[in-house]
């Protein structure tokens, strides 16, 4: 298929300013990829899936500069015991880095793990092709065919250490495109955390096969920098009563568009996606999600929740695709926005597209303002206004902060929340 | 304690007048009830009292200990000591029973200038007034008001008010949805609250829970304007026959 002339600019324009990484096993998956990059070509306003996001920064060949923040706050995930890596603007910090070793998994880097027989080979960019139909997700290929580095992550047992990666921002002009693999053997358990806001403009896909009977915890959180920009995927194949849940929590950033699309391969999985962001002022935040149901008795539960004041705009755009056969599908989708003023946006796109007779599945999505009943309530017992408005936007919240399995991760995403709300007041 | 002059009132969004003048005078240590026909403007009286949006003060005062309550926000009227017990409390998704209560209490504590109680004696105290109330831990575990029945929500709002420690207490049909054991319950949490410095004022259709509670005064409101007043006596002249004639008699 030929592209207009004007978008096969902007994707060569991008591809001239990248450099393809030369290492051994990845080079086909990577050629291949910059192959299919070139057929879908790089995001246009005018295409359907980027209709409420504005794909311009994130495709131009140079990314726009985000002023580095300088963030006090504890650290998260401090507390916990974790096996610790650190990018910064993209690049591995070892100093920084705990050693890639861990009982019950094995950890290379990317950029070098250079043996001609690795298992990655079959791998690298295999769910991300996968996940380019029905959608095209170009920023994805252009991912797997230039990222520079991301962990490559065999889990063949029970990992009790969560697997904590760190993304530092120290250069204002930093653009860092990363990949992740992690190959889930039958009956393998893994926490991942990401933290951090990593660069000026990033582009970091994660691909993740979940085995039968595997379980993938996931916890995120995009760092305070308000200028940065992100367009994350995550491609999950889940295999027979394995189970993957994914939380995201976003606060500030002018611009992030996180995808997930997963697939229901094996019958009596579990995927639960959730992400809570809160935005003030200069602040698009668009959750794009595709659930693909192929599989006998699966449940999945999509939930959104946006906080959104000043002129902050949220997008939703999600789908459950259940296929002919994927009976007995349970299949739960709710995005929802609290808007704290009137200039505030929210956007959604939900869909159900079901082609088996015996399936429950539910979809809702809300757009509404603070409860003046239970403000009032709350502020008759003597609970001041911000603080009123500070619990009740928690608990519009708690849906999402749920999914987090860990109850000591979940306090910490609150106590986060709640630290910028403390910082937002109106 | 209560001191209302004169108190005019129509909704902000309509040019409906809800109240029409209403005098009330209510002493520290006494009892006063409040009953009425429908839709007399009784609620409204309580919602601004305690601040509720929505309504329009168009004349006279309303005071609080000689405090103008109708210049203050809710959250700092409710510091000064003023408490309503909602007719249709609210259910609040989210906010555990249990959060609400000590946030509610410490936030009042610290506009005061008082210390914060702490987490061990705030559990300390709030189960054994859960108990008195035949509130369960489940219940105060929950989210605020969220499943609870009718007499559940009343019996949480006076476990509220038994923490709170308000001088002003104004319960507005706290008695109806409650079963007799329930009454008797919330009865017993109002009298045990009585005490020389703290009043109520009692909203209700009923002589029944009067029983329980012994007012020091009744007053009749009708087309919002307290038209009657006087003993004990008068909710059972109400009690025995309606409105009819008391209406007729002021007419
Ligand atoms: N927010 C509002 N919007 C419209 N009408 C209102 C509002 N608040 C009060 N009213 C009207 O004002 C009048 C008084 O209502 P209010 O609730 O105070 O009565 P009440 O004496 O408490 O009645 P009840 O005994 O039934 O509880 C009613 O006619 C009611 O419909
Ligand atoms: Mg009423």
């Amino acid at each position: 298929m030929t592209q207009p002339a004007t978008q096969l600019t902007a994707t060569e324009a991008m591809i001239a300013e990248l450099q393809m990484p030369d290492t051994g096993w990845s080079k086909a998956a990577r050629a291949d990829a910059l192959g299919r990059l070139r057929a879908m070509g790089l995001p246009e306003r005018r295409d359907e899936y980027w209709k409420y996001t504005r794909p311009d920064t994130l495709i131009a060949p140079v990314a726009p500069k985000a002023a580095v923040f300088d963030n006090d706050e504890k650290p998260l995930f401090d507390d916990v015991d974790r096996l610790k890596i650190v990018f910064v603007d993209g690049v591995f910090d070892a100093d920084a880095s705990d050693d890639l070793t861990g009982e019950g998994l094995t950890i290379e880097r990317l950029a070098t793990a250079t043996s001609d027989l690795h298992w990655a080979r079959d791998f690298y960019g295999t769910l991300e092709t996968n996940g380019q139909t029905p959608v095209a997700r170009p920023l994805a290929a252009l991912n797997t065919a230039f990222a520079t580095d991301g962990v490559l992550i065999h889990v063949t047992g029970v990992v009790s250490k969560p697997v904590s990666l760190i993304y530092r921002h120290l250069s204002e002009s930093s653009d860092a495109i990363l990949h992740h693999c992690i190959k889930m053997d039958a009956g393998s358990e893994l926490t991942v955390l990401e933290n951090g806001p990593a660069a000026a403009r990033f582009n970091k896909v994660m691909e993740v096969d979940v085995a039968d009977n595997a379980t993938f915890h996931h916890v995120r959180t995009q760092g305070r920098d308000h200028e940065r920009r992100a367009a994350t995927h995550i491609f999950a194949r889940l295999g027979a009563e394995s189970l993957f849940k994914s939380f995201t929590l976003t606060v500030n950033g002018v611009l992030t568009r996180n995808e997930c699309v997963i697939e229901l391969t094996g019958d009596d999985a579990s995927a639960h996606v959730a992400g809570a962001c809160v935005g003030d002022g200069v602040f698009h935040h668009d959750d794009t999600v595709f659930v693909t149901h192929d599989a006998v008795n699966c449940e999945s539960r999509q939930v959104f929740k946006k906080v959104l004041r000043n002129g902050a705009v949220g997008v939703f755009q999600g789908k459950i695709l259940v296929k002919a056969g994927a009976q007995k599908t349970d299949g739960y989708q709710i995005s929802q926005s609290l808007l704290l003023d009137d200039d505030s946006q929210f956007l959604a796109k939900p869909e159900l597209e079901i082609y088996a007779d015996d399936v429950a599945c539910s979809h809702g999505s809300t757009s509404g303002a603070i409860d003046e009943d239970a403000l009032f309530y709350l502020r008759a017992r003597g609970i001041t206004k911000a603080e009123a408005t500070n619990l009740l936007t928690l608990s519009f919240l708690a849906e999402a902060v749920e999914e987090i399995a860990s109850e000591e991760m979940r306090d910490e995403i609150n106590s986060r929340v709640a630290a910028w709300l403390e910082r937002h007041r109106s | 304690m209560l001191s209302i002059k004169n108190l005019n009132v129509k909704l902000e969004e309509e040019d409906k007048i809800i109240l029409k003048g209403v005098d009330l005078e209510v002493e520290a240590g006494k009892v006063h009830a409040i009953m009425g026909p429908n839709g007399s403007g009784k609620s409204t009286l309580s919602y601004v009292l305690s601040g509720k949006g929505g309504y329009e003060v168009t004349g006279g005062s309303a005071e609080l200990e000689g405090k103008d309550l109708l210049e203050m926000e809710p959250e700092d009227r409710a510091a000064a000591g003023l408490f309503l017990a909602f007719q249709y409390p609210v259910e609040i998704p989210g906010v555990g029973n249990m959060t609400f209560l000590r946030t509610a209490v410490n936030a009042q504590r610290k506009s005061r200038g008082e210390e914060e109680m702490s987490a061990a004696e705030f559990l300390k105290v709030v189960r054994a007034k859960a108990k008195d109330l035949k509130i369960d831990a489940d219940m105060l575990k929950r989210p605020v008001n969220m499943g609870f029945s009718g007499g559940e929500k009343k019996r949480n709002e006076i476990l509220q008010m038994a923490m709170l420690e308000p001088k002003m207490c104004i319960l507005d049909e706290t008695d109806s949805g409650l079963d007799v054991d329930a009454m008797k319950l919330v009865a017993d949490g109002v009298n045990a609250l009585r005490s020389e410095g703290r009043a109520f004022l009692v909203i209700t259709h009923y002589q029944r829970l009067l029983d329980h509670i012994k007012p020091d005064v009744v007053h009749i409101m009708a087309d919002g304007r307290i038209v009657k007043t006087g003993g004990p006596e008068l909710a059972l002249e109400v009690e025995n026959n309606g409105y009819a004639d008391i209406l007729a008699e002021v007419a």
